[in-house]
């Protein structure tokens, strides 16, 4: 069976919110319009107005207001028409939700999920196109995932919604209308991705590539490439940005001796940058036989032009040509 | 003197206590037991001590950081608790220690978290302005954002159906935030049981509430919600205006608006003098004719609920337990190191391994 990722995540939505009276959804958008991209769509006449419930355009307000609901004890899914937007409430994800049970002395729970597209869509400029995975992955008392295909989507975000602790689930607008296959197990309700383990997508023996979200379709694609001319790319999926699953990272690199990280975020601080200072810190740096490379987001604001955008996130060829590059690399030559 | 302490007193209230906007004034009649009135009394004289007492040790330098303090304020928190119940959530800004204390949190328990010590009711790991206790938020250091977090309790109240207020307390300097006219709006798109308390002590920090607000008329200032402005001052206006607010909002009539005006007579915290902004005869004058628990007393005295002798006992007493209470929190160790990496995740949903300062360090759940 096939799946788009909206459907899986539309599917997990449900699911979730049948199992437990204490889960709601609210958002811009979410109940009456169906949602701003369809996520949420059927939700409101499956559940009612109290249950799924439409916001005003009020990002600091009713992420703050989700957030008390979850203090005082329902678990709320607080979506944001995109992250771009959360910047307004970031104060509330980072402040309100991901540090009171430590200020509290562990007295006072926060079981929330903040959901939405992030990173870059198609054309639409600078202030819509950022890829939010290093800011909230930064952040002690959050976790955040970030899913691929239509799997991950709903077995992480029903995890998500699970966990009795504050979770960012970052998806990806471009990812919403693809279609990809549903195991029989990921179609049951009790389909769960754990927080924090990895998944090798592809095995191989030469090189490994760490990527998230949307970028792991082309490393996907770049690996099919290559094997025709015979080399062979091991694909790692991290699902997790927070807990990272450095295990599996570090048992890749020792397979492989090799290593190149692939995000639609930008390079400084990212989740490439901290996947490098993870390999220093471990004993996968003596397995090592080329440096690592980050392939990331270009450090500029995005651009509207197509011909400029392109140049501005990672794509197949760009993934092809750097896996080629480090493949001839070696230590100390 | 006291006789039966069951024995109820009448009230009334100066018409000056309240002044209202888009509503009914409520009634300035009222009635207390003897037993009532001296529970207030003890709990502001009290809570008064043991500020003072925060006072003292922090310029003993044993109190680290920031530290707010009620003093001048007590009739506020004293006055909503005596309105009130357990269902009745209260979420407030860093100005906490009084409403901890209201909210059932131990006087050993405040002083040991501003000491940071393991008695501490955040086990020493929140400090002065994250306090919590029973249907208590804290006690939150980013002003205004406790706000839309209370609308957020009365949301869960109407959602669980539990016929209970939230009061979502701010000061006259976050009253200017973005987030709280969001709140507003939400309450009451979505009648919400949620009471918006404006805490005017007249100053944010340094900055008087005519040089940062183009309106003063703070029960006014969401427009479409009703207010009602109290003296803050008075513990029986307080109460009578909070009991008069969760009828209000438990009622189905949606949010409310209240602005108590109070003063604290210390700086805004213990960094500020609290001298260079407003004039030392402008505190002593508040002092000399404002005082809640001086107030307070007089009620006690001219209706004969208790004797000048009995109230100095009251106070001897409160000064016994405050400073036994510092004593037991001075005595109690520091936070053990194993709590440094607990209450980050809530327990059984840790990651493998939260990272020290030094891979070395880190710590394997």
């Amino acid at each position: 069976v096939e799946m788009t990722v909206r459907d899986a995540l539309n599917q997990a939505l449900e699911e979730e919110l049948s199992a437990d009276e204490k889960v709601f959804l609210l958002g811009e958008e979410v109940a009456q319009y169906n949602g701003a991209y369809k996520v949420t769509r059927g939700l409101l006449d499956k559940f009612g107005p109290k249950r799924v419930i439409d916001t005003p355009i009020t990002e600091a307000g009713f992420a703050g207001l989700a957030t008390g609901a979850a203090l005082s004890g329902l678990k709320p899914i607080c979506e944001f028409m995109t992250f771009n937007f959360a910047m307004q409430a970031i104060d509330h994800i980072v402040n309100s939700a991901a540090k009171t049970h430590y200020m509290s002395g562990g007295t006072v729970k926060c079981p929330i999920v903040f959901r939405g597209p992030n990173g870059a869509a198609a054309g639409v400029a600078a202030q819509h196109s950022q890829c939010f995975a290093a800011w909230y992955g930064s952040v002690p008392g959050l976790k955040v995932v970030s899913p691929w295909n239509s799997e991950d989507a709903k077995g992480l975000l029903k995890a998500a919604i699970r966990d009795p602790n504050p979770v960012v689930v970052l998806e990806n607008e471009l990812q919403y209308g693809l279609s990809f296959p549903m195991s029989e197990e990921a179609q049951s309700s009790d389909f769960v991705i754990p927080i924090g383990k990895a998944k090798v997508e592809r095995e191989g023996k030469d090189i490994t590539v760490v990527s998230h979200s949307r970028s792991v379709g082309f490393c996907m694609e770049a690996a099919e490439q290559l094997a025709k001319d015979g080399i062979s790319v091991e694909v790692v999926n991290l699902r997790s940005i927070r807990p990272l699953d450095v295990d599996t990272i570090v048992k890749s690199v020792k397979k492989t001796n090799r290593i190149i990280t692939v995000e639609g975020g930008w390079a400084s601080y990212g989740v490439g940058s901290e996947i490098a200072a993870q390999i220093m810190e471990s004993d996968a740096f003596d397995y090592l036989d080329a440096p690592l490379t980050r392939v990331a987001g270009a450090d500029v604001p995005t651009p509207y032009a197509a011909n400029l955008e392109g140049y501005a996130f990672p794509d197949t060829p760009i993934i092809t040509k750097v896996i080629r590059d480090t493949l001839d690399k070696k230590i100390g030559a | 003197s006291a006789t039966d302490a069951s024995e109820k007193v009448k009230i009334t209230l100066p018409e000056s206590s309240f002044e209202v906007y888009n509503l009914e004034k409520p009634s300035l009649e009222l009635e207390f037991s003897k037993e009532e009135m001296v529970d207030m009394y003890t709990k502001m004289v009290t809570m008064r001590r043991m500020e003072m007492a925060a006072d003292a040790l922090y310029k003993a330098k044993q109190i680290r950081g920031f530290c707010h303090l009620c003093t001048g304020q007590e009739a506020v928190s004293v006055g909503m608790e005596s309105a009130i119940n357990s269902a009745d959530q209260i979420i407030t800004a860093y100005r906490c220690h009084g409403f901890t204390y209201v909210r059932g949190g131990s006087i050993k328990s405040i002083i040991g978290e501003l000491l940071g010590r393991e008695c501490g009711i955040s086990k020493g790991k929140g400090g002065s302005m994250h306090m919590f206790s029973k249907a208590f938020y804290g006690g939150n250091g980013i002003v205004g954002a406790q706000v839309p977090l209370g609308a957020g309790i009365a949301f869960t109240q109407k959602y669980l159906d539990i016929p209970a207020v939230t009061f979502s307390l701010y000061g006259d300097g976050a009253s200017n935030q973005g987030q709280v006219f969001e709140a507003y709006n939400m309450a009451k798109l979505w009648d919400l049981p949620c009471v918006f308390v404006c805490e005017n002590n007249k100053y944010g920090m340094g900055t008087s509430a005519a040089r940062s607000s183009a309106s003063t008329q703070y029960y006014t200032r969401a427009g479409y919600i009703p207010g009602i402005q109290v003296n803050g001052m008075d513990v029986f206006a307080v109460h009578q205006a909070c009991k008069f607010a969760k009828e209000w909002t438990t009622s189905g009539k949606g949010p409310l608006v209240m602005e108590l005006n109070t003063y604290r007579y210390g700086g805004h915290s213990m960094s500020d003098p609290g001298t260079t902004y407003r004039t030392r005869e402008e505190i002593q004058h508040m002092r000399s004719t404002s005082d809640p628990i001086t107030g307070l007393k007089q009620h006690l005295l001219d209706n004969s609920v208790a004797s000048e002798a009995e109230l100095k006992a009251i106070d001897k007493e409160a000064r016994k337990i405050v400073d036994e209470a510092v004593k037991e929190a001075q005595a109690s160790p520091e936070p053990d190191l194993k709590e440094f990496w607990t209450d980050i995740y809530q327990p059984g949903s840790e990651p493998q391994m939260v990272r020290g300062r030094e891979p070395g360090e880190s710590h394997w759940y």
